[in-house]
C-alpha cells in the first residue's frame, strides 16, 4: 500500500501564546515547536497499514517554512520512508489555499490512502483533510477512531453525539486521524539515525489565494475573577446558595 | 443585492437538533444586520413534513433536498447541495457539531473558499460579516472576514442564545432537486451505533460534572456520576482519566477531547491543565473542586471549593437532591 501522511509543525500544547505587535501573528519567542499531535495518530496509522499490507511506502508531506524539514524528520524517524517538503511561498494561508498546495503536490502521486491528523492544534481548523479530499476527488472520513482496510475497501468508525458512525469507502480514500486510532510509537535511536538518510524532496508550494482576511488576533477575553466559596463539605450549602441565586443555573 | 443567509439545519428522526435552531437565530440576526433574506436547508429522506415549522425561528424560506438516496449522511453528496445553494449567498451557516464540521469543509471547498470553523460571535460591520473563532486551544481569537464571495461558518454549540419561536409564523418551502454526482455517494454512512449507555450527550447537555485524576480510580465514578444524575447533567473526565482506562475516549473533554459549552461546568479534582481548559472555558458558569488551593482550575472557576472530593461530591449530591424534592 501507498500511504500519504500529512503533518504540520505547530506550537507546543502547552505554550504560551502571546500575540505579537502587528495584531495579527503569535510572537515566536519562546515557543517549542512539536509534530501535530494528531499527525502521530495519521503517521502510526500509515505505518500499520503498510506493515498489514506486507509492501508499500509511507510518503510523509508537510508544507511550511524551512522549518518544517525537522517536523518531517520527526515523522521519518518513527519509520515513514520518504518525506516531501513544500515550501511555503507566503505566509498567511487560511485552509483552502493550504488544501490547494497539497492537492496540487500530490494531483499526479498514486496512492491507496491519504491521512490526515483530525486538526492543527495552532489554527484548530478542523478542514484540511476533507478540503484537501474534495479537491482530490477522494471520498474522505473525517475524525477516524477506528480503520480496518480489506480487498480495496476501507471501513472507518467516527463518532458522533451520542455515538459512531460506520461509513464504508472504496479505497483510494482520505482519512482524518482521532485520538482512539491508535498509539503513536515512539522513534528509537536508529530511526532517528535512518531518518536522516531517507530522501525528502523539496519543492515550492504553488501561490496560494486565501479567502479569509484576518483581521485581528487578540487574546482571550478575560474571565471575570471567580471566589472560593469556603473549605470542605460545610461550602457546599454556599455554594448551592450561590449557584441558585446568583447564577441561577440550577 | 447581497444573497440570502443560509443556515444548514441538521435534524435526526426527523427532530432538529438544538444546536441548529441556535444558528439560524443567529443567522436571523446577521441577515437583519445585512437587509438580506433568511432561508434554512434541510438535507434528508422523508425530512419535508416539518421543514415550514423553521419560520418560528426567523427562516422566510426553507430549501428542502429530500430523496430517498439523502437517507443517510454522505458528506460528499449533502456538502455539493449545500454548495449549489450557497454560490450567491452572504453566508453559509452551520453548527460545530460533527456533521457540521465535517459537511463545512465540503461545501467549502466545491465553493473554492475556506471556513471560519467553531465561531463564538459574529457581527456584522460595514455590511461584512466578522466572525470570532478561538484558535491555539482558546488561547487566543482570531477576528476573520471573507474577502469575496459567501462566508461558510461553522458556529460553536450553545454560544448562540436561541429566540423564542413564534409558531403563527411559517416559511415558504421550497424543493430542491438532488444535485449530486454518483462519485458523491462513495462515503455514506452504513450504519450508526449508539454509545452502549444511554447516555446524555455531553456537546448538547446543559450541565457537566467532569472528573479528573483527583477521583483516584475509576471504583470512585459514582461520585460523579451520582452528583450528575442528582443534577440532570452529563458526566465528563479529563484527559489523565482516559488514558488510564477509567473512563471511554467518549468522554474526554479538552483539546483531544471534546469542546463543551454547557451552563454550569463542575470540574472535579482536575488541575486545569490548559488542554483541559481549551475545550471547557467557554461554559457559562465553572466550579471547580479541588484540594490544592494552588490548582489552575480555581483561575478561571466562578466559584471553587478548597477540599477532598470524596467529602464534598457527596454533600453536594444530598444538597440537590434535596432541592429536586
Ligand atoms: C497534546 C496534548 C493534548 C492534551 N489533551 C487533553 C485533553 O483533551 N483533555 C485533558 O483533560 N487533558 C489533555 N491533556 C493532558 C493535560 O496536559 C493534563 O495532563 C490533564 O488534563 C491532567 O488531568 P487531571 O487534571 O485529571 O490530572 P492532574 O493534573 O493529575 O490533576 C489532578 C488534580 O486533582 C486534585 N486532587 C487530587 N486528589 C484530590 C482529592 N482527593 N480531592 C480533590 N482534589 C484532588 C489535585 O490537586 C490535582 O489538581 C493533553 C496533553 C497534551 C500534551
Ligand atoms: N501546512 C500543512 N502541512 C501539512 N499538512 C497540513 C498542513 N496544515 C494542515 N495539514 C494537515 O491537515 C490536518 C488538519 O489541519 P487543520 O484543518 O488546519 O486543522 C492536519 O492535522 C495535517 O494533517
Amino acid at each position: 500500500m501507498n500511504i500519504v501522511a500529512c503533518v504540520k509543525r505547530v506550537p507546543d500544547s502547552s505554550a504560551r501564546i502571546k500575540v505579537a505587535s502587528d495584531g495579527k501573528s503569535v510572537d515566536p519567542a519562546g515557543i517549542e515547536f512539536i509534530l501535530n499531535p494528531y499527525d502521530e495518530y495519521a503517521v502510526e496509522e500509515a505505518l500499520r497499514l503498510k506493515e498489514k499490507a506486507g509492501s508499500g511506502e509511507v510518503t510523509v508531506l508537510a508544507l511550511g517554512g524551512p522549518e518544517s524539514a525537522e517536523t518531517i524528520r520527526k515523522a521519518l524517524a518513527m519509520g515513514a520512508d520518504r518525506g516531501i517538503h513544500l515550501k511555503e511561498t507566503a505566509p498567511g494561508r487560511d485552509f483552502i489555499a493550504t488544501a490547494q498546495a497539497i492537492a496540487a503536490a500530490l494531483k499526479d502521486v498514486k496512492l491507496d490512502a491519504l491521512l490526515f491528523g483530525n486538526k492543527a492544534i495552532d489554527d484548530d481548523g478542523s478542514q484540511v483533510a476533507a478540503m484537501t479530499a474534495t479537491l482530490l476527488g477522494l471520498p474522505y472520513v473525517g475524525v477516524v477512531t477506528k480503520l480496518e482496510v480489506a480487498d480495496g475497501k476501507a471501513t472507518a468508525h467516527r463518532p458522533i453525539e451520542g455515538g459512531a458512525e460506520i461509513v464504508e469507502v472504496p479505497l483510494p480514500a482520505a482519512f482524518s486521524a482521532q485520538k482512539g486510532l491508535n498509539e503513536p510509537r515512539f522513534a528509537s535511536l536508529k530511526g532517528i539515525m535512518a531518518a536522516k538518510k531517507k530522501p525528502v524532496e523539496e519543492k515550492p508550494a504553488v501561490a496560494g489565494e486565501p479567502r479569509l482576511e484576518l483581521i485581528k488576533l487578540e487574546p482571550p477575553p478575560p474571565r471575570a475573577a471567580g471566589k472560593i466559596v469556603g473549605t470542605g463539605k460545610e461550602a457546599v450549602p454556599a455554594l448551592v446558595k450561590l449557584l441558585r441565586e446568583e447564577a441561577k443555573v440550577v | 443585492m447581497p444573497g440570502p443567509v443560509l443556515v444548514f439545519i441538521e435534524q435526526r428522526e426527523g427532530k432538529f437538533k438544538q444546536a441548529s435552531i441556535q444558528a439560524l437565530c443567529e443567522g436571523r440576526r446577521v441577515a437583519t444586520a445585512l437587509g438580506v433574506p433568511l432561508a434554512a436547508v434541510v438535507i434528508g429522506s422523508g425530512v419535508a413534513g416539518a421543514a415550514a415549522e423553521l419560520g418560528a425561528y426567523g427562516a422566510e424560506s426553507v430549501k428542502v433536498a429530500d430523496h430517498e438516496k439523502l437517507k443517510s449522511y454522505a458528506n460528499a453528496a449533502w456538502g455539493r447541495i449545500l454548495a449549489k445553494q450557497a454560490g450567491g449567498a452572504s453566508a453559509l451557516l452551520l453548527s460545530a457539531t460533527s456533521t457540521g464540521k465535517d459537511l463545512a469543509g465540503h461545501a467549502a471547498a466545491m465553493l473554492g473558499t475556506s471556513v471560519a470553523q467553531d465561531c463564538t460571535e459574529l457581527r456584522v460591520e460595514g455590511g461584512r460579516i466578522l466572525a470570532k473563532r478561538p484558535v491555539y486551544a482558546g488561547k487566543a481569537f482570531a477576528t476573520v472576514a471573507v474577502k469575496a464571495g459567501p462566508l461558510v461558518a461553522s458556529l460553536r454549540p450553545n454560544v448562540f442564545p436561541a429566540t423564542a419561536p413564534d409558531p403563527s409564523k411559517k416559511a415558504a418551502v421550497e424543493n430542491l432537486p438532488l444535485d449530486a454526482q454518483d462519485a458523491d455517494f462513495r462515503a455514506v454512512v452504513k450504519e450508526i451505533v449508539s454509545s452502549a449507555a444511554k447516555k446524555l450527550e455531553l456537546t448538547e447537555a446543559n450541565i457537566i460534572v467532569s472528573g479528573g485524576r483527583g477521583m483516584k480510580g475509576p471504583e470512585n465514578w459514582h461520585l460523579i456520576t451520582d452528583l450528575a444524575a442528582a443534577l440532570g447533567a452529563a458526566s465528563g473526565a479529563s484527559r489523565a482519566v482516559v488514558d488510564a482506562g477509567w473512563r471511554p475516549h467518549e468522554e474526554q473533554v479538552g483539546q483531544t477531547g471534546k469542546t463543551v459549552s454547557p451552563t454550569l461546568y463542575i470540574a472535579c479534582g482536575i488541575s486545569g491543565a490548559i488542554q483541559h481548559l481549551a475545550g471547557m472555558s467557554s461554559s457559562k458558569f465553572i466550579v471547580a473542586v479541588n484540594k490544592d488551593p494552588d490548582a489552575p482550575i480555581f483561575k478561571i472557576a466562578d466559584y471553587g471549593i478548597v477540599g477532598d472530593v470524596f467529602e464534598v461530591l457527596p454533600a453536594l449530591t444530598a444538597e440537590f437532591k434535596k432541592l429536586r424534592e
